[in-house]
């Protein structure tokens, strides 16, 4: 992992962190935007990307000429981002119809189910 | 072919029921008729792999370990079935003890897409895929959970939405790191190159983000909170399909990625696993004591109940780290992992069926609040006689389905040596007896009570033998697992030794004679 992509899944979590933490559930989400997107960069990064090396064979070769990088992260990186894309979605949603019923955006009001 | 089917029926009849939009009669008959047919599938699945051992299915025709395998060993389908059955009981469930508004926008092809995910994630022999199969899992589940939008549900749904997609981003955080450490995703391959590797730090590395997401899966001891916030808020159909699959998915993929992958971790996982089962069983049954809602103390049962099936499993993972001098604790792993294998089958169904009591009791008094019920017993004796097969069955009363597997997990635990969590297991089980006996003197026991009844309409006597059918079919085989013990334990071993022999696994994945591929280039 190059340094640059290690300080910025760094960042990314704990940014992600701190903002689940917060009361307001719209920083909720922002932090489920935040370390969703930490664990794809992590995937990204950690296969080890070559600058300039895409995973094509040469007309005649039966294999790419290493060194490579591996398609399969993006793969892996592009059906997170769909899944988490399609989650987030529905999480704006359901924070919207709390705000709604609750007429608040504090998570602090969202106890009754506790009990 | 047949092993792609239990995923394929409920995805088609899902895509049936969507085209059947408003109709509510029609989609619940697809649903229950669908479901009906993973069940016959299943039993099928489970007959041939117990004949003919393993069968994997490569997807796309991508051989192991580049493409995506289904693998049907007996655990899976052990799973699959119980889960179909579950499947099954909750749509017949839901042809009266549904409303129609939910039943006619949505309620049953998530509910088939649910069962469809559950059991993809069982089926599935690739650690990508499986987290595919859960977010699929967790987005049918989102929606059921809200559907309807009452103030509750949106409540619970903000807690449980947030604590597994927690779950997912380290699920996925640390398939990403198993990638880039191993270079492959298939189980059974990894569990080879984690072997080549042989290195402990990394191993410990992959195997704690990876078990802690499970774990707020199966919502174990520290972070089972999303669970009692969400479970009795949905309508009592959801809320019964929920407690039967969900967390045990958890623990299913607990079990597989700790006895197939990390083998050299297992002296350390096993004595995690084994404080966490205690924790996590003493916790779920103090909750359970303190509180009123039926369908609440249901809840924490779960995760009280999630610690004895990990109490097998760690057993029998520390049992495989030290088999003694001379193995003689190798029969204590192999009698856990069992207990472990029929304590799920038999969990599953009870604690579906005490669901759909507590959804047919708020069909009848609108409420399953203990304080505000009474009387039960004098009006619905079939039903009070059905809940007591079901709650004996999970306290542990001998002849229903909860004693053997209990009976197993302790002996198991004594022959390992391993007193604490027997003592343990054995005083929750008493506290279990005395919460279910609680719901019992609360809202069966006493006379009716007029003036508590809120004013609605009765259910009809044909939705009444509706509802009930369900519950007596889940009744009846929690006495026929007590009375047919034997066999269900014969499976159960079985099922526990061909976990225990991760090589036989990796053979039916990968092919006896697999060589590291001469094209694998290294970084």
């Amino acid at each position: 992992m190059s340094p640059i992509a290690v300080l910025s899944v760094a960042v990314l979590f704990a940014a992600g962190a701190y903002m689940l933490l917060r009361r307001s559930m719209v920083k909720l989400v922002i932090g489920l935007v935040l370390v969703g997107h930490a664990a794809n960069l992590l995937i990204f990064a950690a296969a080890r990307p070559e600058r300039g090396r895409p995973a094509l064979v040469e007309r005649g070769a039966d294999a790419p000429a290493a060194p490579y990088s591996d398609p399969l992260p993006a793969a892996l990186v592009l059906t997170a981002i769909v899944i988490g894309f399609s989650i987030v979605s529905y999480t704006i949603v359901l924070i919207r119809r709390a705000y709604e019923d609750a007429g608040s955006d504090d998570l602090k009001t969202f106890t009754s189910t506790d009990r | 072919m047949l092993i792609t089917l239990p995923i394929l029926i409920p995805m088609l009849a899902a895509a049936l029921c969507t085209l059947a939009w408003g109709q509510a009669r029609l989609q619940t008959v697809i649903a229950s008729l669908s479901s009906l047919a993973v069940l016959v599938v299943a039993a099928i699945l489970l007959t041939n792999v117990r004949a003919d051992g393993i069968q994997t299915a490569a997807l796309g025709g991508w051989a192991a370990p580049f493409g995506i395998t289904l693998v049907a060993d007996l655990f899976a389908c052990v799973m699959v079935l119980v889960a179909a059955i579950t499947g099954f009981a909750v749509t017949l469930f839901s042809i009266a003890g549904t409303d129609r508004v939910r039943a006619a926008n949505g309620q049953p092809p998530l509910m088939l897409c649910l069962l469809a995910a559950v059991s993809g994630a069982f089926l599935s022999g690739d650690i990508f895929n499986l987290y595919v199969w859960f977010e699929l899992m967790l987005l049918s589940s989102f929606v059921l959970l809200t559907l309807g939008g009452d103030r509750r549900q949106i409540e619970g749904a903000i807690k449980y939405v947030t604590l597994n997609l927690v779950s997912s981003v380290l699920f996925l955080a640390s398939v990403g790191l198993i990638y880039a450490a191993t270079g492959t995703l298939n189980m059974a391959h990894l569990a080879v190159r984690l072997d080549e590797l042989n290195d402990p730090r990394v191993a410990t590395l992959l195997s704690a983000p990876l078990l802690v997401a499970f774990g707020i899966k199966a919502a174990v001891f520290p972070v089972f909170f999303w669970l009692p916030a969400s479970y009795h808020t949905p309508p009592a159909v959801v809320s019964a399909l929920f407690a039967g699959l969900l967390t045990k998915v958890g623990v299913y993929s607990i079990a597989r990625v700790t006895l197939l992958m990390f083998d050299q971790e297992h002296a350390v996982l096993g004595e995690a696993v084994l404080l966490v089962a205690g924790l996590t069983m003493t916790t779920g049954v103090l909750g359970a004591i303190i509180q009123n809602d039926m369908r609440r103390i249901l809840s924490f049962h779960i995760i009280s109940q999630i610690g004895y099936m990990l109490m097998g499993l760690g057993i029998a993972l520390v049992v495989s780290a030290n088999p003694g001098e001379s193995g003689e604790f190798g029969e204590a792993g192999l009698i856990a992992l069992a207990g472990m294998v029929f304590y799920i089958v038999h969990h599953i169904i009870a604690k579906t069926n005490l669901f759909l009591v507590s959804g047919a009791i708020l069909h009848d008094r609108g409420t399953a609040q203990l304080d505000r019920v009474n009387g039960l017993a004098t009006t619905h004796p079939m039903l009070a006689t059905l809940f007591m097969i079901s709650a004996l069955s999970l306290a542990g009363i001998p002849i229903f389905s909860g004693f053997w597997p209990k009976l197993a997990l302790v002996t198991g635990g004594l022959t390992a040596g391993r007193y604490v969590i027997v003592a343990v297991s054995l005083a929750v089980s008493l506290c279990t007896l005395f919460s279910m006996v609680k719901i019992w003197s609360g809202a069966f026991w006493g006379s009716p009570d007029e003036a508590d009844t809120p004013e609605r309409p009765a259910p009809t006597r044909r939705a009444w033998a509706t509802m009930l059918t369900p519950i007596a079919m889940l009744a009846a085989l929690n006495i026929a697992l007590g009375l047919g013990a034997g066999p269900m334990y014969s499976l159960a071993r079985e099922t526990a030794a061909q976990l225990l022999d991760s090589g036989a696994y990796i053979d039916a994945v990968l092919g006896a004679d697999f060589d590291e591929s001469p094209g694998r280039v290294d970084q």
